[in-house]
């Protein structure tokens, strides 16, 4: 009778495979099949040059090292980077203090249901037509400018837009009000989860709020600090929206605010496929390992 | 003691009215950029270009008519935008559900290094991939078409790993067993027992894929090419390469209103479900 049921369930598990088939088909033709060519075409020149057409041609390793001889890479890699900390220092440190005040049951905070709701708004918001309102918003004849110049602040409307840090500091504004909510919701979450005795007893050995907070809360949270920055590692690393809709694709003032991934829009457009393949696969490796060690992670804390 | 107990509640105190003045100017640098687009989509051209005032004009339907007269087709990109996003939503919670299921409620060879699998490709941003996507487009002749844009979201490995743990504690094998006795099919299983148990999550799941389809730019920029199949974000960025100076203000005020407006009100009616689901797979993940 027990071998009977085994070959029943056995029966039944074939079901299991018929039930992923709509999955693997898409992933291998719409996620595997691109990623495979996209490495193969990183290895051929292929590009055009006005009307002509250039290769395809087998070159090796020869796309890899124009890339990264050619320095545009540094610079663009540089931007990408000092955006994405622009926004990530102040996203964490804001968040580990609204987490913290969230989740302390003694500070009888009232409307947090409204906080959370507002601070997490802007996060669904189209980054797009985010970045355009903000052009719009900060242009030179713009009402920020308007608001600035009537409160007496400023005394001729200042250009956002011409100078370096200005433009780096809207991308990264955008960046950081997009994304403190949801860390917030995420290091709450991490703080609910602490076990409440652990305070008490601290309170009971006459602990101050701070020492609590960098004695307790901070280590036991670290797992999950290392999760946030690295995913928000990842998704800097795709910055694209923001930076290319609020420069119009160039990156400008000087190509300060050009990101990775707006070389790589470029080079797509301009249908220079070696090119562009080398720097997918580069841009691939890189959150490949980030990605492992989230992986890592997250099989130890299992 | 009794002096110790009252520093400790003031500085409790102190502390309370901190955090409630932190708070709102936070709110209020989230709020206040919307707030400057509603008053100034209400607004006339030559009014915007006098200022900025506090008060909401009266132009709103004439700025809207205005941009409906010209060259930006706006209809056709809510519409596009808003097919694009359902089918989204719809195909990749139904198939995300049925995933999960698969390795949820069968025990196959195969099944952890499936699940291994999925984890691992979790976070490959299709942005690496998209010159391959690309190309593969031109070959099988869907360029210029919603089919790449939405069937991909089938295969969505952040959803399926959102199910798996909901499905964890929420559907007992137990119930498919029960309708394998009944004389259930696997499929009618799943279909009639399973997924109506996962309502909340695929709710949740919906909203997310739909948002983020809604707001997808760089991969529909460079799958569609014609004017009338454009979504949302697309047109957007034709509005920035536009010689902007020249064109009317309440227009572009009225444009980005017309692409935000939605989804904000979306959001306060359905705030309550979406910040606990963003909670809910906070503490699973």
């Amino acid at each position: 009778m027990p071998k009977n049921q085994n070959h029943k369930a056995v029966r039944y598990n074939k079901w299991g495979y018929l039930f992923l088939i709509p999955f693997v088909v898409v992933y291998l033709i719409f996620q595997f099949v691109p990623l495979v060519s996209t490495i193969y075409n990183s290895f051929f020149e292929n590009y055009r040059s006005g009307l002509m057409q250039i290769g395809p041609r087998f070159v090796g390793f020869d796309n890899y090292v124009k890339l990264f001889q050619g320095g545009d890479i540094w610079v663009y890699l540089k931007n990408t980077m000092i955006m994405w900390i622009m926004g990530f220092v102040p996203q964490i440190l804001v968040s580990l203090l609204l987490g913290a005040w969230f989740s302390n049951p003694s500070l009888r905070l009232k409307g947090k249901r409204f906080f959370k709701t507002v601070i997490y708004l802007p996060n669904l918001i189209m980054a797009s037509a985010f970045a355009m309102l903000f052009f719009t918003l900060f242009s030179d004849g713009g009402p920020i400018n308007a608001m600035l110049l009537h409160a007496g602040i400023l005394k001729s409307a200042y250009s956002f837009f011409s100078h370096v840090w200005s433009t780096r500091t809207l991308v990264a504004l955008l960046n950081f009000l997009m994304w403190f909510g949801n860390t917030t919701i995420l290091l709450m979450a991490g703080m609910m989860g602490i076990d409440a005795s652990l305070y008490e007893a601290a309170e009971v050995d006459g602990a101050t709020a701070t020492q609590i907070f960098f004695r307790i809360t901070l280590p036991l949270l670290r797992p999950i600090l290392i999760y946030v920055m690295i995913t928000s590692l990842i998704g800097g690393i795709q910055m694209f929206d923001v930076p290319q809709i609020l420069t119009n694709g160039t990156g400008d003032p000087m190509r300060s605010t050009m990101t990775l991934i707006m070389f790589l829009n470029k080079h797509l457009y301009s249908k220079n496929f070696g090119m562009g393949g080398a720097l997918s696969v580069c841009l691939f490796i890189i959150t490949g390992v980030l990605s492992l060690i989230v992986f890592r992670f997250n099989k130890t804390k299992d | 003691m009794n002096n110790k107990k009252m520093k400790k509640g003031m500085s409790m105190k102190g502390q309370r009215t901190l955090a409630y003045i932190v708070l709102v100017l936070l709110s209020f640098l989230c709020l206040f950029w919307f707030y400057v687009l509603f008053i100034n989509a209400t607004r006339s051209n030559g009014a915007l270009k006098r200022g900025f005032t506090a008060i909401p004009g009266n132009f709103l339907i004439t700025n809207w008519k205005n941009l409906l007269a010209g060259t930006l087709p706006v209809w056709h990109g809510m519409f596009n935008s808003i097919i694009v996003a359902a089918s989204s939503a719809v195909l990749c919670t139904y198939f995300s559900t049925m995933t999960a299921y698969a390795l949820h409620a069968y025990d196959f060879k195969g099944r952890k290094f499936m699940f291994t699998f999925i984890l691992a490709v979790m976070m490959i941003p299709t942005q690496v991939t998209a010159l391959g996507f690309i190309q593969l487009l031109g070959k099988m002749h869907l360029d210029d078409s919603f089919i790449p844009l939405i069937v991909p979201s089938i295969a969505a490995p952040v959803t399926f790993f959102y199910m798996k743990q909901y499905m964890e504690s929420n559907l007992p094998l137990e119930l498919v067993e029960a309708a394998r006795i009944d004389g259930s099919g696997e499929f009618r299983t799943f279909n009639t027992i399973s997924l109506p148990l996962m309502k909340p999550a695929i709710a949740v799941q919906a909203i997310f894929t739909f948002v983020q389809s809604w707001n997808n730019y760089f991969i529909p920029a460079l799958v569609l090419h014609t004017d009338k199949k454009k979504t949302l974000p697309i047109l957007i960025a034709q509005l920035r390469s536009a010689d902007f100076l020249k064109f009317d203000m309440g227009q572009v005020y009225v444009m980005i209103a017309f692409s935000i407006f939605p989804v904000i009100i979306v959001y306060i009616l359905l705030s309550k479900f979406i910040v606990e689901g963003v909670s809910a797979g906070a503490v699973k993940g």
